[in-house]
């Protein structure tokens, strides 16, 4: 959890808003620290945690989370995190054709072109079980975060089944159990010649559906050893206020976190 | 997985040649070639350039994926290739070799052999490794050009070194090589496997199938009894997505396997992160027509470099560029178990292939600046972490 952008969002474990649905994207750089934000905030929190882990294993965000004060193994055990593991599940599903019950999330590999239905059941029976109080323990609101949703598309599913499985994910966690879903989606140049099947067209699609959205790049001047990138934070205003907020920072990703500061202010420069 | 492997009680510290030790509770499994990262503590093995493991933040991490788009010519990626596979011999890691143009056994005889001087530090027992100690006034003097010499030559036993240096000019023993246990896989002689429900076309299936096997076999995936001791196996993949793989990436503006290529690297992924293995492939970049596919190939990859040589080209000619073979560009580098990545100083680098070091160097447009990233091989790398904390944004 980084401080500065609990502040720069106005956000606290203790205090944010629900049903809320931030996407998280990248073009031509890493915005993989903002998962690890969200996920130590909502596990803080005290949610109920879905998480899609499609691109990296769990002892990597494990390790992440260590740094950043959650245990995700704890988590995982006591029933507040539901991990998929993307990596290691499709080796099974590609090579050894195994159809078992298991692999249903992950039938998008071996039919690409038939859609997310799959996932979006294994999504829908593990945010709907934080009603079962077997435990005694129950957990705050769901939410479900994926890392990241572009991969999906190097897989050979098409942008229109990717954006219909988020359309039910965010009817069932934001709308129905008023949660939140934290998206990664990574982007290619802005003048790709395919626009047709790209992750542009996916991503907005996917800014038209959000309520927040967190643009990570490099810096339009070139590159910089101090300052890692910028960030674009764009709020939807919902109500009668016409304009939509959006703002610009800069960030600097460190061993236990990141430091953002307004454009101009960095630590090197000043 | 990518994370320090949890070690086995009581090994001895015998790979370890720098004495900075990162603090941590479990104890890394001494496998020879391996030394664990500065940064996070992530186990690492040379790419057998030394400066290209400068470059990268120390060298490969295990569990992780190699990307090189090739030059035009694929000299200078074919170079890399060999380095790796050598440095895999020396160092006595298994290799898994595919290709599907050249025979893996050509790519081997090819292989470049290492400086005999650096050779002569390998243990020639099954004992701990005795450095030879010219200082020492009680060893036996013995004639100044038969110092260096390996006392016996006996079958290879692995070195204690991390990164070697290589003769490009001369090709490696037979028998050095033959010590080393070698996988290959070659397209060409695979009896095609019809695979209706399989999304990837049949090389590629086949060729993950067979990494599949080596894997368990070998028991890279930790399925073997705890007495076997641990190797990390490296994979070299040449020329992945050219037409001689069944795909037509490379050849067409929409490709009929589009995602062939990038799902075979996304369960590439899977396998290296649930084994001690290490991958480098190379890719014919210059081929592709989509951009955005090989935007999606950088992604898949942990590391990710690219060769442009200059050969053929208008910078052949041009004096800045006189002293040096081509540029190199690091594209991505991984972040792994931890937030932040290693940033590198510069990203204008130009590289030359000398005939005992690849050398890569920061290539200025002020004239009569050069800095030798490589100056010395071992004092660089412990000077890494100084490097990183100064703030050097003043141009």
């Amino acid at each position: 959890m980084f401080p500065e952008l609990n502040s720069i969002l106005n956000s606290t474990p203790d205090s944010f808003k629900s049903s809320d649905f931030i996407l998280v994207s990248d073009r031509r750089a890493d915005a993989s620290f903002l998962i690890h934000h969200h996920l130590s905030f909502y596990l803080r929190a005290g949610c109920k945690v879905c998480f899609l882990g499609l691109v990296q294993s769990f002892s990597h965000y494990s390790a992440v989370g260590q740094r950043l004060g959650v245990s995700l193994a704890q988590a995982r055990e006591k029933g507040q995190l539901v991990f998929l593991e993307g990596l290691k599940n499709s080796i099974g599903v590609i090579l050894q054709e195994d159809t078992s019950q298991e692999t249903q999330p992950l039938s998008y590999l071996r039919t690409p072109g038939a859609g997310l239905e799959g996932l979006f059941r294994f999504v829908e029976s593990s945010v709907r079980q934080s009603g079962d109080g077997d435990a005694g323990e129950s957990w705050g609101p769901p939410v479900l975060l994926i890392d990241d949703l572009s991969v999906l598309l190097s897989l050979g599913v098409s942008v229109g089944a990717i954006l219909d499985f988020t359309l039910y994910c965010k009817a069932t966690v934001c709308s129905e159990l008023q949660g939140n879903m934290v998206i990664l989606v990574r982007c290619e140049e802005e003048d790709a010649d395919d626009d047709e099947e790209g992750s542009n067209l996916l991503q907005r699609g996917l800014v038209h559906q959000c309520n927040l959205a967190l643009h990570v790049e490099g810096l339009p001047t070139g590159y910089c050893r101090d300052i890692h990138g910028q960030m674009e934070v764009w709020w939807r205003q919902e109500g009668e206020t016409i304009c939509n907020r959006r703002k610009i920072f800069h960030f600097k990703v460190h061993d236990k976190g990141a430091s953002f500061f307004a454009r101009g202010t960095s630590s090197a420069v000043l | 997985m990518a994370a320090p492997v949890r070690g086995m009680i009581g090994s001895t510290s015998i790979g370890n040649t720098t004495s900075f030790q990162k603090k941590t509770r479990s104890k890394l499994v001494s496998i020879p070639g391996t030394r664990p990262s500065v940064q996070n503590g992530q186990l690492l093995v040379s790419s057998g350039v030394s400066s290209l493991d400068y470059v990268i933040g120390g060298g490969l991490a295990v569990g992780t994926l190699l990307l090189v788009e090739e030059d035009h010519y694929d000299s200078y990626s074919r170079m890399l290739l060999k380095y790796f596979l050598a440095e895999g011999v020396v160092c006595g890691h298994e290799l898994f070799l595919a290709s599907a143009r050249d025979h893996p056994d050509d790519i081997m005889q090819e292989l470049p052999s290492p400086i005999v001087d650096d050779v002569a530090g390998m243990k020639i027992s099954e004992g701990q490794s005795q450095p030879s100690d010219p200082e020492n006034p009680d060893t036996m003097k013995i004639a100044w050009r038969y110092q260096n010499q390996p006392k016996v030559q006996t079958a290879l036993a692995s070195s204690v070194r991390f990164g070697h240096y290589y003769d490009v000019s001369k090709t490696m023993e037979p028998e050095l090589r033959q010590a080393a246990k070698c996988h290959s896989f070659y397209q060409l002689q695979e009896t095609p496997v019809v695979t209706a429900s399989s999304p990837l076309p049949s090389p590629y299936h086949s060729l993950l199938k067979s990494i599949q096997t080596v894997i368990r076999k070998e028991g890279f995936d930790g399925s073997t009894p705890q007495s076997k001791v641990r190797n990390v196996l490296r994979l070299g993949l040449h020329s992945l997505g050219s037409v001689l793989w069944g795909d037509d990436v490379c050849c067409k503006d929409n490709p009929a396997h589009c995602h062939a290529l990038t799902t075979f690297l996304y369960i590439l992924r899977g396998l290296l992160r649930t084994s001690l293995s290490v991958a480098m492939v190379t890719v014919p970049s210059h081929l592709t027509q989509n951009r955005a596919v090989m935007g999606r190939i950088i992604r898949l990859s942990d590391t990710a470099i690219a060769l442009e040589s200059f050969k053929g080209s208008e910078k052949e000619t041009n004096p800045l560029y006189k002293d040096y073979h081509g540029l190199l560009h690091v594209r991505q580098l991984p972040r792994l178990n931890c937030l932040s990545c290693e940033v590198p100083d510069t990203k204008d680098l130009a590289f030359k292939l000398k005939r005992k070091q690849f050398t890569i160097e920061h290539c200025s447009f002020w004239p009569g600046y050069h800095s030798n990233l490589h100056s010395s091989k071992e004092k660089m790398y412990q000077r890494l972490p100084f490097k990183m904390s100064r703030c050097e944004s003043q141009v």
